[in-house]
């Protein structure tokens, strides 16, 4: 009974979703992570390998070790809080795509080949795409096609690398890659397009904010988590991921900053938090590596809690602009304290989740000798104070009273989001029950008085600097942006700086895409005039030019033949 | 080998030959249709019983008229054309059930007949082709295919449908007039017209340009018959218009039965790795680049579905021209291997769009709008074939472009890695295009109340779709042929 891989429950599970309707569905779609993660808690043990030959190679469909479970139980969790909060949602595309998407999930993080890995990869793109698509307006199906694009060409990479790493070593093992050689580089941009690494992130930046309210819950917590899981086994300690890290922390802070949809700042600050964790991925010592794990734990549940509040806003509002929204807390009272308990989470108060795994990855950074980075990511971490744990809840719940007055969530959604709040807190007070599943052996406690109060200082000034710009009116809010150590000398240079900086992106970005349009144009115009277009390429060509090619070619091949 | 067993070969050629003109002449109503699928069903069964009896037993060489060979027409089965065979018996025996409904609602009543017949002649032409050992004899069947399948083309229901199966007709004929001029050539060199004597004789006198000149001629009539880009510029108008029963067939066996005939050239009938020393693999590498980047290009900007399949046919054929020239035993393999897979995902795709032209009476892009919802079942099964021309893990269309980077790599060719890749991404996007218009587009009032295609039209379909599922499983039965095939053919001593 401990060799049945938990995807198999949830693909028998959506088998039955297709076939029953109403409650019975609901309670299948419920059941089946609560199975799922109840089957790997107590049944699965650390160092299973269960292979099955298909296509003639085998296939080892379940390796389980305690990183690859630690990651599975998180996806039936993080499955489960979902589809509560999903449960008012009738649409069968969604409820079948949000199943097939967890159950890849827990697929691709228990797969011991390649082959398997890049089989789920596929499968996690084309079952999540749906939850995109689901939202059915022209602007969700163009995004969720751009985002299938990346994750197919994702895919692809991966299998290409797979192939010519079976072709260089003669295994398909799925184990520490290294980067050494195409095959290894091929499967590390592969892994990096799923972990939305810098210039390669633009599909989740567009894509999460266009998906419905609960498809964007789901994929928040699978897509990007099993990345940092082929990361972290694949590529742990290749200094070049400290340093994509780091970037990867730092710059979406800007973005987030001037943006005004609240999810899509959401999906800004998820980079930034994947940014610690491939940083802590290169840094690969052990407690790195632990930190990158529990970062991850904690991340899905605090940014789901995130997600889930925002989508509850616009379940009810019907938008999430930030410029929109503001007073809602009169109305919906429960969602503005849990959305605050996902806020502390994210910019690690002490005693909530982040503080708890972040300050892991911080402290391997320093021990590891990255000053200048740990500085970096200091600043990182003030930035995700300031646009997810200050904006978010402000500007939707406080602020400028809108008069909006929407109903409070409804009561799965609420009790969702309960759950995860309640997770968030426990995992921040009692870390050492999570500590004690982490893959490697540590001794660690983040709760002495040199982290915490490095911890608070940082955040009460970063908080003092936000009270203070709000009540000298210098607070616009496409303009706010602080780093707390230079504060005081930037206070003025630096929004203007962080101002030009994007504008200047911005139109930059703008004029490129232009300059490409118009030069497409205008070569598809001339060429649309040419002979070669009117004779050849229109819908129906005349007889004498298909013969035409038939004498180039003869004409050709014959002369090759005889002179080449 | 005794009784039937031992006419095996000549009966599946025969029986749809006789039958045809009794089909002809049969009253109108369903009489036609069923004698029809009565042929259909017995060549598939044969076809199915040759080639375990080549898998067992070896090859089979059967002597017309009791004339042995070089001087008679001989008939020569080994692995490969028995699997081609098998594969043209098929599809014909799974499109005839479908045939019965789309026929009566696409041809006049009074044509059926004749449909019928013709439809029988194309099925003999193209299981001769496959069969026969003698050049001259491969020529006379791809007329009578080709003849038949213009008549079949001209008789779809748009005005265009005539000037499609007029272009059809010129170049299917300057295609088989080349390969005429060719076979000439060699007989001139030779003296024989046998396959197997011509590669005991050719070897000897493989410096002589006359050879190179006949070779070069019977390469790209071929091609031309094959649809090798840029020689497909037939195929699209063909396939848009024609009616959709021939569509359905012609796209799963027509231009694949070209591609054995191409293999067979290339590598049995000049044996030696004579092709090697002709720029004939380079064609194949770049028109099949060409083919697979710019026909899905094309396929991706079409209004009508069955235009986008025809282009997406192209490029897939781009795909099986790539693997033959790679000029391994991998790349054929692959080549194959594809060839099989794609008559599975086209046939599957043809057959869906067919039954939403049932019920809608089109199948432009603006016409089918929310048709998924109201019918799931050929909807499904557009996913599943859309599925395995992307190359989708679990399906078909996976094992062939899995066979197809091994052989890429095995040659280093990185562009061509590259280009396999990107075909796949341009793929996704004409897939994603009529999953978009076929579900996320809300449906017209005149769709609305449209219902799920008659079970006639279903099962068929869905045989062929679950069939792309279970050769992307089980490839042991696929692979296995497509090796032997490839060895068979002598392309392992590249």
């Amino acid at each position: 009974m401990s060799e049945l891989p938990p995807f198999i429950i949830f693909f028998v599970a959506a088998l039955l979703v297709v076939a029953t309707r109403g409650i019975v569905r609901s309670t299948i779609l419920l059941a089946a992570p609560a199975i799922g993660g109840l089957h790997l808690w107590l049944n699965v043990d650390p160092g299973l390998i269960v292979s099955h030959s298909i296509l003639s190679i085998d296939l080892i469909v379940m390796r389980t070790d305690k990183l690859s479970l630690l990651f599975g139980y998180l996806f039936c969790l993080a499955s489960f809080i979902a589809t509560i909060y999903a449960w008012h949602v009738k649409d069968s595309t969604q409820q079948l795509a949000g199943l097939i998407y967890a159950g890849a999930a827990l697929g691709a993080v228990f797969a011991g080949d390649l082959i398997t890995l890049f089989i789920f990869w596929e499968l996690l793109a084309l079952s999540s795409v749906f939850l995109i698509w689901a939202r059915r307006t022209e602007r969700a199906f163009n995004a969720g096609m751009r985002y299938l694009i990346f994750q197919v060409a994702s895919g692809l990479l991966l299998l290409a690398g797979a192939l010519l790493h079976y072709h260089n070593t003669g295994s398909l093992a799925f184990d520490h890659v290294g980067l050494e050689g195409l095959a290894a580089w091929l499967i590390f941009i592969a892994f990096g397009i799923k972990c939305a690494f810098p210039f390669l992130h633009s599909w989740l930046t567009d894509a999460y904010p266009e998906a419905t309210a609960t498809g964007t819950v789901f994929l928040s917590a699978f897509t990007t988590k099993v990345a940092v899981y082929a990361l972290a086994r694949g590529f742990s300690g290749e200094d070049i991921l400290v340093y994509i890290g780091v970037t990867m922390a730092c710059f979406p802070i800007f973005y987030a900053v001037i943006e005004n949809d609240l999810r899509k700042v959401l999906a800004y600050s998820l980079i930034n938090q994947l940014g610690f964790m491939v940083a802590g991925i290169g840094i690969g010592t052990a407690l790195a590596l632990n930190g990158v794990v529990a970062h991850a734990f904690s991340h899905v549940i605090y940014k789901g809690l995130l997600f889930m509040t925002m989508g509850a806003v616009l379940y009810r509002v019907g938008n999430i602009n930030g410029s929109d929204l503001g007073g809602l807390y009169k109305s919906m009272p429960k969602t503005t304290a849990l959305c605050i308990v996902g806020a502390l989470s994210i910019s690690a108060f002490p005693l909530f989740s982040g503080f708890i795994s972040k300050s892991m990855v911080m402290t391997a950074m320093i021990e590891a000798n990255f000053d200048y980075l740990w500085l970096l990511l200091l600043f990182a971490s003030a930035g995700v104070f300031h646009h997810a744990g200050i904006k978010i809840p402000y500007f939707a719940f406080f602020a400028h009273d809108s008069g909006l007055r929407p109903q409070e969530a409804p009561t799965n959604m609420l009790i969702a989001m309960t759950i995860a709040a309640v997770i968030c807190i426990f995992i921040g007070t009692q870390p050492q029950y999570l500590y004690a599943l982490l893959p490697w052996e540590i001794d660690y406690w983040p709760y002495d008085a040199s982290h915490v109060l490095a911890q608070l200082q940082l955040l009460f000034f970063s908080a003092l600097a936000f009270v203070w710009l709000n009540q000298k009116g210098m607070y616009p809010p496409e303009l706010h942006s602080t780093n707390l150590d230079v504060e005081w000398f930037y206070r003025k240079l630096l929004p203007r700086w962080v101002h030009a900086t994007v504008s200047l992106l911005r139109t930059l970005s703008v004029s490129m895409t232009n300059t490409i349009r118009s030069q497409m144009v205008t070569i598809r115009h001339g060429f649309s005039q040419t002979f070669v277009a009117k004779y050849y390429l229109s819908e129906s060509w005349p007889t004498g030019s298909m013969v035409f090619w038939v004498a180039i070619i003869l004409a050709s091949y014959l002369l090759v033949d005889m002179f080449g | 080998m005794s009784g039937l067993q031992g006419h095996l070969s000549l009966l599946l050629v025969v029986i749809p030959l006789i039958a045809a003109p009794i089909v002809a002449v049969l009253p109108r109503g369903r009489l036609p249709w069923a004698g029809a699928l009565l042929v259909t069903a017995v060549c598939a069964v044969l076809a199915g019983m040759q080639l375990w009896s080549v898998v067992h037993d070896g090859v089979i060489s059967y002597e017309l008229g009791g004339w042995a060979p070089p001087w008679g027409i001989e008939y020569r089965i080994d692995a490969v054309n028995a699997f081609v065979a098998l594969i043209v018996a098929g599809i014909a025996a799974v499109t005839l059930p479908y045939a019965l409904l789309s026929v009566e609602q696409e041809i006049p009543e009074e044509q059926a007949p004749l449909f019928y017949a013709s439809f029988l002649l194309c099925l003999c032409g193209l299981l001769g082709i496959t069969q026969t050992g003698d050049i001259f004899n491969v020529f006379v069947f791809l007329e009578i295919s080709s003849l038949s399948s213009y008549a079949l083309v001209s008789l779809g229901r748009k005005r265009q449908a005539l000037t499609s199966a007029y272009q059809y007709l010129v170049m299917g004929t300057i295609g088989a007039t080349f390969f005429l001029i060719g076979v000439g050539l060699i007989y001139s060199q030779t003296g024989t017209l046998n396959i197997a004597d011509l590669a005991e004789r050719l070897p000897a006198v493989f410096d002589h340009k006359t050879v190179h000149t006949g070779f070069a001629f019977i390469v790209v009539g071929v091609a031309l018959k094959l649809a090798l880009f840029p020689l497909h510029l037939w195929l699209p108008n063909a396939y848009t218009y024609a009616p959709t029963v021939v569509t359905i067939f012609l796209a799963a066996t027509a231009t694949k039965v070209a591609l054995y005939l191409m293999l067979r050239v290339l590598f049995t009938v000049f044996p030696n790795n004579f092709a090697l020393g002709t720029p004939t693999f380079d064609l194949f590498v770049i028109s099949g680049i060409a083919a697979i980047l710019i026909a899905s290009v094309y396929a991706i900007y079409q209004m009508d579905v069955k235009r986008l399949l025809a282009y997406s046919s192209v490029a897939q054929i781009g795909y099986m021209a790539l693997g033959i020239g790679f000029a391994s035993a991998m790349g054929v393999t692959a080549a194959l291997l594809h060839l099989f897979n794609h008559a599975l995902m086209k046939g599957a795709l043809f057959m869906a769009v067919g039954a939403i032209i049932y019920r809608v009476g089109s199948c432009r892009m603006d016409n089918i709008h929310g048709l998924g919802r109201r019918m799931p079942w050929t909807f499904g099964a557009i996913i599943i074939g859309g599925l395995s021309l992307v190359g989708v893990p679990g399906t078909a269309g996976f094992i062939s472009k899995w066979y197809l980077i091994l052989a890429a790599l095995e040659q280093q060719a990185w562009i061509s890695v590259a280009v396999i890749l990107a075909g796949s991404l341009l793929a996704v996007v004409y897939v994603g295009k009529m999953i978009e218009a076929l579900y996320f587009k809300p449906a017209s009032e005149a769709n609305q109340s449209l219902k799920e295609a008659p079970l006639l039209l279903v099962i068929p379909t869905w045989i062929l779709a679950l069939s792309n599922l279970y050769f992307g499983l089980n490839t042991e039965l696929t692979v296995g042929v497509a090796e032997r095939a490839a060895e068979v053919l002598g392309a392992t001593g590249l």
